[in-house]
């Protein structure tokens, strides 16, 4: 992939398909360290220790269409390129959690890229889902939950609503400019 | 600044416009394909552009989600159009470009843009 974000993207179409119905997107960067690490983490129908030892082989997958899944493996693969690591903890019923950390100086890191663009297509496409996404950078961070948002919302309205999306862009976008000033003042 | 104060109003307007909004019966359905290969060949611009121009255009009749594997990886990224009447037009190589002109030439206009469909391109 160009981005992680979209590597993001894809690996959260997992855990809808697993009928999570909540989903959580942690992104971590520590600048000094050199250090990105993201968290992909949802209460579906989760794995067998099998199942996870299985698919992160690339020859592994549940669906009939394709023998070939593809999204694990390629994520996983783009975090051990750059000397990071990458694990996947799940419980059958329960959920599962994708974790992988990246060394960011390394030649072969891919750039985190638009993953704002990633959670508000998520939130509007999966409206009866909730997201939590936490973005931090050094030691400020940003929050966004879409549970506190349907809060304000009621029933009536969904997070679907145009008007609704294009707010959570921008919340978003003048979050992360807080955040980058926060940050950039504290190294 | 984005304020939950803001959100709150546009939840009013929201529910001031509900009678105005169609039924999902009459809804036009755009789902763009976002399996592994879809993202990997572009997709994820070509929904934001999808998602954006409706809002902007204020399309209520539209619904724009995304689906899964579409089983058609080399056509990737592709979308496909569902009007009420059951008719289904699949987009393929899409871009955020030839989106805008689905946007404006099918789903406001009602013509299918015949040269972006897969018949055009096999
Ligand atoms: N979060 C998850 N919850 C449950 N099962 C999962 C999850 N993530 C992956 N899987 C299983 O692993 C398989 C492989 O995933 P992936 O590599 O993304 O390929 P694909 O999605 O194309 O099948 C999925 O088909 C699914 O069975
Ligand atoms: S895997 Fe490419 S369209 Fe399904
Ligand atoms: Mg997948």
């Amino acid at each position: 992939m160009r981005e992680l974000s979209l590597n993001v993207m894809d690996v959260a179409q997992n855990s809808i398909t697993a009928g999570a119905s909540l989903i959580e997107i942690r992104v971590e960067e520590d600048r000094k360290k050199g250090e990105l690490v993201i968290y992909i983490i949802d209460n579906g129908k989760g794995m067998s220790e099998e199942q996870v030892q299985r698919v992160i082989d690339p020859f592994y997958t549940t669906r009939t269409t394709r023998k070939v899944g593809l999204g694990v493996p390629l994520f996983k693969m783009e975090a051990e390129m750059t000397g990071g690591d990458f694990s996947i903890q799940s419980k059958l019923g329960e959920g599962t959690q994708v974790r992988a950390r990246f060394l960011t100086s390394h030649v072969d890191m891919i750039p985190l890229g638009n993953i704002d663009d990633t959670i508000v297509l998520l939130i509007s496409c999966n409206p009866d889902r909730d997201f939590r996404f936490v973005h931090q950078v050094d030691g400020a961070k940003l929050e966004l939950d879409t549970r506190q948002l349907r809060e304000i919302l009621g029933e009536d309205v969904p997070l679907n609503t145009p008007d609704v999306v294009q707010w959570i862009k921008g919340y978003l976008q003048e979050q992360m400019e807080e955040l980058l000033q926060q940050g950039g003042a504290s190294t | 600044m984005k304020s939950l104060a803001e959100l709150q109003a546009i939840r009013d307007r929201a529910r001031a416009q509900v009678s105005l909004r169609e039924n999902s019966d009459n809804s036009i359905r755009v789902l763009v394909g976002m399996a592994t290969c879809g993202i990997a060949a572009g997709a994820r611009p070509v929904l934001t552009t999808m998602v954006d121009e409706v809002a902007k255009r204020q399309l209520n009749n539209v619904v724009v989600t995304q689906t899964g594997c579409i089983g058609i990886c080399q056509f990737e990224p592709v979308v496909e159009v569902v009007t009420p009447d059951g008719e289904k037009t699949t987009y393929v190589k899409m871009t955020p470009e030839k989106a805008l002109r689905v946007v404006n030439d099918h789903l406001v206009n009602g013509n299918v843009v015949t040269e972006y469909t897969i018949g055009a391109n096999t």
